[in-house]
């Protein structure tokens, strides 16, 4: 009987941690992104004239270009970050029970004595046409497993959006009115103690509270298939709270920073001088001016959400794309380590773009850079 | 002991053994008379399996890259789904690790163990309602050993010249004889599948006591029993079988604390004795094969020095290292890759023990000074790292510096282990002695990761291969085990025990020797006491 592959497991874990915890804080807040791209010489003066007529149009044309040179970049860095990894597929795959045939005929099956370059041309040739083409592991479509992990990490991150960007915007704002009272304080404490604790031991409390002591929650939160909408609820509910208690904090005190920032400038104090009603300064003059850093923060947590969770898809046993890459990652799988990153990368691009735009459309000041 | 009550219970449950017999051996055991009684009513209560009900399994080590093509099945999830659907033709014995009928009725060696004749059991059903033919048996064992095979039981048929069907049985030639041909046909890679799954490898299409109804590699595979079972009178007691992917190990063992699965793997042995106290979870230890090994290349220096390598076994604390690494959930190793679970163990072989006497004058007659590297990773085996310090300890009240070096963990099988010369690794069972050392231990073995090179060791395992007469086979044994505690590079500090826990639900386990998880049978074996 063969050693069953004694090399899974902790360093799944290791890894993950690493990469869970590195994304939310690696991010610049980049608040005020100013298109600011110099065009060819050959299309210059339409570029100019269009850019003038059509600022936004402009804007998100040159969004589009860069992110798709972008996508690029990182499929490139994703091959040669895998290729450097000691070991490849076949020798991974099969891990300590590899016998020198075997690796062979994965090698020579998958194409894997090509040279470098070729493996990434024929690649890179199929994506273009939309086919990721097949995992090397299980032999299935990728793009067909990667709809289904998607959904799921999409389906999370929906419902940990939709619960924690109100109850932090709303929090923040009551934030600002008790400041420095004690309701202030109390959601101070709370969310920075949810924030300091690493999102695994927050899962394990509520796995321990909810589902052992109290049985009251689902526990594994694995969904299938067969499940009815209701039981799905029902099952990541626990994983919700979760990202919810990481992601709040950050949110809700960008949020109190920045309506206390504008509240405190002189424009704010020179409306209230001329007479203006409370929400009308609050609605034509402030929140124009806090909405920006809070909308890039608010994208910054639901990137987060989507592509940074696999420690809580690992505690929560939830199959979601997080641990698809990891398990990919492990036995060098590239067709699906690409496949995933090019996604996530995708899902950071697109955030940040739309964070930038909504927080342009908001303040038209953005729009004119000096 | 916990073993040997595990045995005598087990041998009640089989009705091997009678109330008198059982009281005896228990009283043997220190049993005092009242408790060997409740332990034999209890064993023989639950002699009568009761059908029906959901079982729910939590287990460790899938992944999203799992395939269900039996060839390829490296995952213990895979490992236990399989088992499942699918079936050998020889099944092991649980309690003594012998050849046992399956889909093959019975076999015959010829006198010099090189050609075995395979009678194939008939009016057996694949689950697709086709019946299974010696076509089927033939092509399945063909796909594992031709030359394109990614089998994982390439290495273990080797040996195989021919596979073919003769007047409606299996004849398996083979290029030299082997006595342990039925024993290798266990390997649970080898599903019979129709037209040997040449076809349609993945459709998990086989004879086993469930079919399978779902599966998504990585999360969840789910089972409805096989009407047409052609062995439901002694396996397949629950109705439906749900298996869970649980990578995290406190996620296992909340999982089963709160009554959400029946049964867990790899519980860890720090923090069994915590679950142990839940009042509803009951912990199934298992000895097995499987050992935590540190591997010296006795071609390299500075271990080519016998008395260097003498010394580092000196050093080495067995007790501590099973009470600290393994929780107490293990024995003692004695530097042989082989314990008293496989058939034909060589008994009465000196038990080496921690002595910094006998190290440091070793130590000092191999001539050496400084440092030793070792090398090691918390994926060798769980623990290692901690073991490799405490390793460093005991060996330098023998005046022995050791330097542990922490390799990363991924990657570590292909540059680490039998790459580098001093290293930490584990290796599981095997189902017979022959086999663990022609892995691992065979001059020519890609797997000889203690570079042990000994043409006279190389013939007597040949010829112990092909010896029909046990009590001979018994005797080569014993000179072998001696030559690699002796003079090998393997320091083996402990055999662990596989460490499984299930609530007191699930009824009738059997504790196998073969391996993990009773043998990847749990789920077609055990049964659930409303």
């Amino acid at each position: 009987m063969t050693a069953l592959g004694p090399d899974t497991g902790p360093a799944q874990i290791t890894a993950t941690t690493a990469g869970g915890e590195g994304l939310p804080q690696s991010h610049a807040v980049s608040g005020t992104a100013v298109p600011s791209m110099t065009a060819g010489p050959m299309t210059g003066g339409f570029w100019r004239r269009f850019s003038l007529r059509r600022p936004l149009a402009a804007l998100i044309l040159q969004r589009l270009g860069l992110s798709v040179g972008l996508l690029f970049a990182v499929s490139l860095m994703i091959f040669g970050g895998v290729e450097a990894l000691p070991g490849d597929f076949a020798t991974t795959y099969l891990g300590q029970s590899a016998t020198p045939q075997a690796v062979e005929n994965i090698r020579k099956d998958l194409g894997l004595d090509q040279p470098l370059t070729e493996r990434y041309v024929t690649w890179l040739g199929g994506a273009l046409h939309g086919d990721f083409g097949t995992s090397w592991a299980s032999r299935n479509s990728v793009s067909e497993q990667i709809g289904k992990r998607l959904g799921n990490s999409l389906f999370l991150a929906f419902f940990a959006a939709i619960i924690s960007v109100p109850l932090a915007v709303g929090l923040g704002m009551l934030a600002v009115q008790f400041r420095n009272r004690l309701p202030d304080r109390i959601i101070n404490v709370i969310s920075l103690a949810a924030i300091s604790l690493p999102e695994f031991f927050v899962g394990y409390l509520l796995i321990m509270l909810f589902a052992v002591k109290l049985g009251v929650a689902t526990f594994p939160a694995t969904v299938y298939d067969s499940m009815s909408f209701g039981e799905r609820l029902s099952a990541i509910a626990l994983p919700v709270a979760t990202l919810v208690l990481v992601v709040l904090a950050h949110m809700m005190r960008m949020t109190r920073a920045a309506i206390l920032n504008v509240m405190s400038s002189a424009y704010v104090e020179t409306a209230e001088l001329k007479g203006l009603s409370a929400f009308r300064i609050i609605a034509k003059h402030a929140a124009p001016n806090a909405v920006a850093p809070v909308i890039n923060v608010i994208a910054l947590n639901l990137a987060y959400l989507v592509v940074g969770v696999v420690v809580v898809e690992v505690v929560f046993v939830y199959p979601g794309m997080g641990q698809y890459m990891v398990d990919a990652v492990t036995v060098r799988d590239m067709p699906v380590v690409q496949a995933c990153g090019l996604i996530f990368a995708a899902f950071y691009i697109f955030l940040n773009m739309a964070a930038d735009l909504l927080a342009i459309l908001a303040n038209p000041r953005l729009r004119h850079p000096r | 002991m916990t073993e040997y009550k595990n045995y005598l219970a087990n041998q009640v449950m089989m009705g091997k053994m009678n109330r008198r017999e059982f009281m005896g051996r228990a009283a043997a055991l220190g049993l005092t008379i009242s408790a060997a009684g409740t332990l034999f009513s209890t064993s023989a209560a639950a002699q009568e399996p009761k059908r029906g009900g959901h079982l729910k399994l939590g287990l460790e080590g899938a992944s999203a890259t799992d395939s269900l093509d039996p060839a390829k099945a490296l995952s213990q999830f895979l490992f236990c789904a399989n088992r499942n659907w699918g079936d050998m033709l020889v099944e092991s014995d649980p309690l003594t690790g012998a050849a046992v009928p399956a889909l093959a009725e019975s076999w015959e060696p010829s006198p010099d163990a090189a050609v075995w004749t395979f009678k194939i059991r008939k009016g057996v059903m694949f689950h697709d309602g086709k019946e299974m033919t010696i076509d089927d048996v033939v092509k399945t064992l063909q796909r594992h050993t031709d030359e394109k095979s990614e089998s994982g039981a390439l290495g273990v048929l080797k040996s195989i010249k021919t596979i073919e069907e003769k007047g409606g049985d299996l004849v398996v030639t083979l290029t030299e004889g082997n006595a342990d041909l039925p024993l290798l046909l266990t390997d649970y890679h080898l599903i019979i599948q129709p037209g040997g799954g040449y076809e349609n490898s993945t459709a998990a299409i086989g004879t086993g006591p469930y079919k399978l109804t779902s599966f998504e590699a990585g999360v969840r595979a789910t089972f409805e029993r096989n009407p047409n079972d052609w062995n439901a009178a002694k396996r397949g007691f629950v109705d439906s079988i749900e298996m869970i992917a649980m990578n995290d190990a406190t996620a296992r063992i909340a999982a089963l604390s709160s009554g959400q699965v029946h049964y867990i793997n790899r519980v860890d042995p720090k923090t069994v004795n915590l679950l142990k106290r839940a009042p509803t979870v009951e912990i199934l230890s298992t000895s097995g094969r499987g050992h935590y090994v540190f591997i010296m290349h006795c071609n390299t220096a500075p271990f080519d020095n016998n008395d260097l390598r003498l010394a580092l076994k000196y050093s080495m604390d067995r007790e501590n290292m099973v009470k600290t690494i393994l929780g107490g959930y293990g024995k003692v190793g004695n530097d042989f890759p082989i314990n008293e679970t496989y058939a034909l163990f060589p008994e009465g072989i000196e038990q080496r023990a921690y002595d910094p006497d006998k190290a440091a004058f070793h130590y000092k007659k191999s001539g050496h000074s400084g440092p030793v590297l070792l090398r090691t990773s918390d994926v060798a085996f769980p623990g290692a790292v901690d073991a490799a310090v405490l390793y460093q300890d005991s060996a330098k009240k023998a005046g022995i510096e050791i330097e542990v070096k922490r390799e990363p963990g991924d990657g570590y099988w292909s540059n680490v282990w039998n790459v580098q010369p001093f290293s930490t690794s584990y290796w599981g069972g095997r189902p017979t002695q022959d086999q663990m050392y022609s892995t691992a231990y065979l001059s020519t073995a890609d797997w000889n990761d203690t570079r042990f090179l000994r043409p006279d060791f190389d013939k007597l395992l040949l010829e112990a291969r092909s010896e029909l007469d046990e009590t001979k086979r018994k005797d080569m044994y014993r000179t072998m085990a001696t030559m690699v505690r002796d003079e090998g590079g393997l320091i083996l500090p402990m055999f662990n025990d596989f460490v499984n826990a299930s609530t007191k639900q699930v009824k009738g386990y059997v504790h196998d020797i073969g391996n993990d998880m009773s043998n990847g049978y749990v789920a077609t074996r055990v049964w659930l006491d409303a």
